[in-house]
């Protein structure tokens, strides 16, 4: 997060927020502390909680871990929701988990274009662009397009499958293990997993070392 | 209802923008307006259906202007305005009105790992059968309600065959305004492409909708 100085910074999709926006919200709380309706203690801590505790991290281990046992893979795409517990994730907007798995043959892309579902529990926060009309309106009508537009064009030949999400099941996309890892460790693989090829619109990260979203 | 939010499908909407390296938040009003709606949400003075259907109430020529969070704040605005927590001069003044009662207790600093971790599922048990079973061809219903629909214009009047049952699920239509959970079957319906959007499409590609029961008939 920027601090309180780049308040008014702004760009893209930001650029039409009115200049007070930021006061309204500090008079929001402040009122709402007053009435006593919210402890702002609780508010620092589900900042906390999205900017440093939850994130694509939870899903890379979960990816990671579906690569290295073939035993958990399997319980993965049974019931998602039972495999990414045991690794102690769960909870806010990933109470119901689906795994969709990428082969050489599939290619799965993830959406909400009613408003922009996301599984928190497994990738954190959803990054602007996913919450955005373009990628919304688009992913369904021309996900090939989409996908070229992030840089990647399939084979003719892939079958492409887009999952919007209109309930409360929250997809995961398992992506394919990259050859030439066999050495690696579950660490080093989870290290390679990219945020967006969880959603679908990205590749595994080659070489090593890459850890960005 | 039939609002900007339901985008599916539509052109026009300019290229995708991916920004490296972006911040979880953009700016610390951001982070607060996502804290405060999860944070009075812990009140259950509303459920998730009612605070998306809220945000779907902005008017459509500013919803389209609007950043992500700026619709947050504006529905959580009308949301404590309506279940009667803050009242509209409270907002406008930024203070209590004397005398008015002060709420306890609000969601703590230490509960807040507890609600992260519980979150809200949204499954119910339900004694009722499905429906229907997995590779049976289904069509949505042409419907256009102006409440809320978790139902998108884009399926609406197509055919799709149901992939796999996901359980009994609130329902949406319903729980959004406040008429009970109306708990039924939910289905992964699965639409070929060239059923949405015609022969163009490639033959092989799919979209797949998680659809309640009430949104389909039998094909």
């Amino acid at each position: 997060m920027h601090d309180s100085d780049h308040d008014h910074d702004h760009d893209g999709a930001h650029s039409t927020v009115p200049p007070d926006v930021a006061l309204r919200v500090t008079a929001l709380e402040s009122l709402l502390v007053e009435k006593g309706l919210v402890d702002p203690a609780a508010l620092d801590a589900l900042v906390e909680t999205y900017e440093h505790k939850i994130g694509p991290r939870n899903g890379a281990k979960v990816v990671a871990r579906a690569w290295v046992d073939p035993a958990y893979k399997k319980r993965l795409l049974t019931d998602a929701t039972a495999a990414i517990a045991e690794l102690g994730f769960g909870g806010m907007q990933g109470e119901h988990m689906v795994a969709v798995e990428n082969t050489s043959r599939v290619h799965n892309l993830v959406v909400c274009t009613l408003c922009s579902c996301y599984p928190y529990s497994v990738l954190g926060l959803p990054p602007v662009w996913y919450k955005s009309a373009p990628y919304r309106s688009r992913a369904v009508i021309d996900p090939r397009g989409v996908l070229r537009e992030f840089g990647f064009e399939l084979p003719k030949d892939t079958e492409v499958r887009v999952w919007d999400s209109t309930a409360e099941v929250r997809y995961l996309v398992l992506p394919e293990r990259p050859g030439g890892t066999e050495s690696l460790t579950e660490e080093q693989l989870a290290s390679m997993v990219t945020r967006d090829s969880m959603i679908g619109v990205g590749a595994v990260q080659t070489p090593l070392p890459g850890n960005n979203p | 209802m039939n609002g900007v939010h339901d985008l599916g499908g539509m052109h026009g909407m300019g290229p995708i923008e991916p920004e490296t390296n972006e911040p979880i938040f953009h700016a610390r009003w951001e982070a607060r307006v996502f804290a405060l709606v999860r944070a009075m949400g812990a009140w259950r003075k509303w459920n998730i259906d009612a605070s998306r259907h809220q945000r779907e109430l902005i008017p459509g020529p500013e919803a389209l202007r609007m950043s992500y969070y700026e619709k947050w704040l504006a529905g959580l605005l009308e949301l404590i305005v309506a279940k009667g927590l803050v009242t509209r001069s409270e907002i406008e003044s930024g203070h209590a009105s004397p005398g008015s009662t002060k709420a306890t207790p609000a969601l703590s600093a230490n509960a807040v790992s507890q609600l992260v971790a519980r979150g809200a599922p949204a499954n119910r048990d339900l004694r009722v059968a499905p429906r229907f079973k997995t590779g049976q061809r289904v069509r949505a219903r042409n419907i256009n309600p102006v409440g809320h629909t978790r139902l998108p214009r884009y399926v609406r009047g197509k055919v799709g065959t149901i992939d796999s049952l996901h359980g009994a699920f609130v329902f949406p239509d319903s729980n959004a305004h406040f008429k009970g959970e109306n708990p039924q079957h939910l289905y992964s319906v699965r639409f070929a492409a060239r059923e949405l959007w015609g022969e163009d499409a490639v033959t092989q590609d799919s979209v797949y909708v998680d659809l309640w029961d009430e949104y389909l008939d039998p094909a």
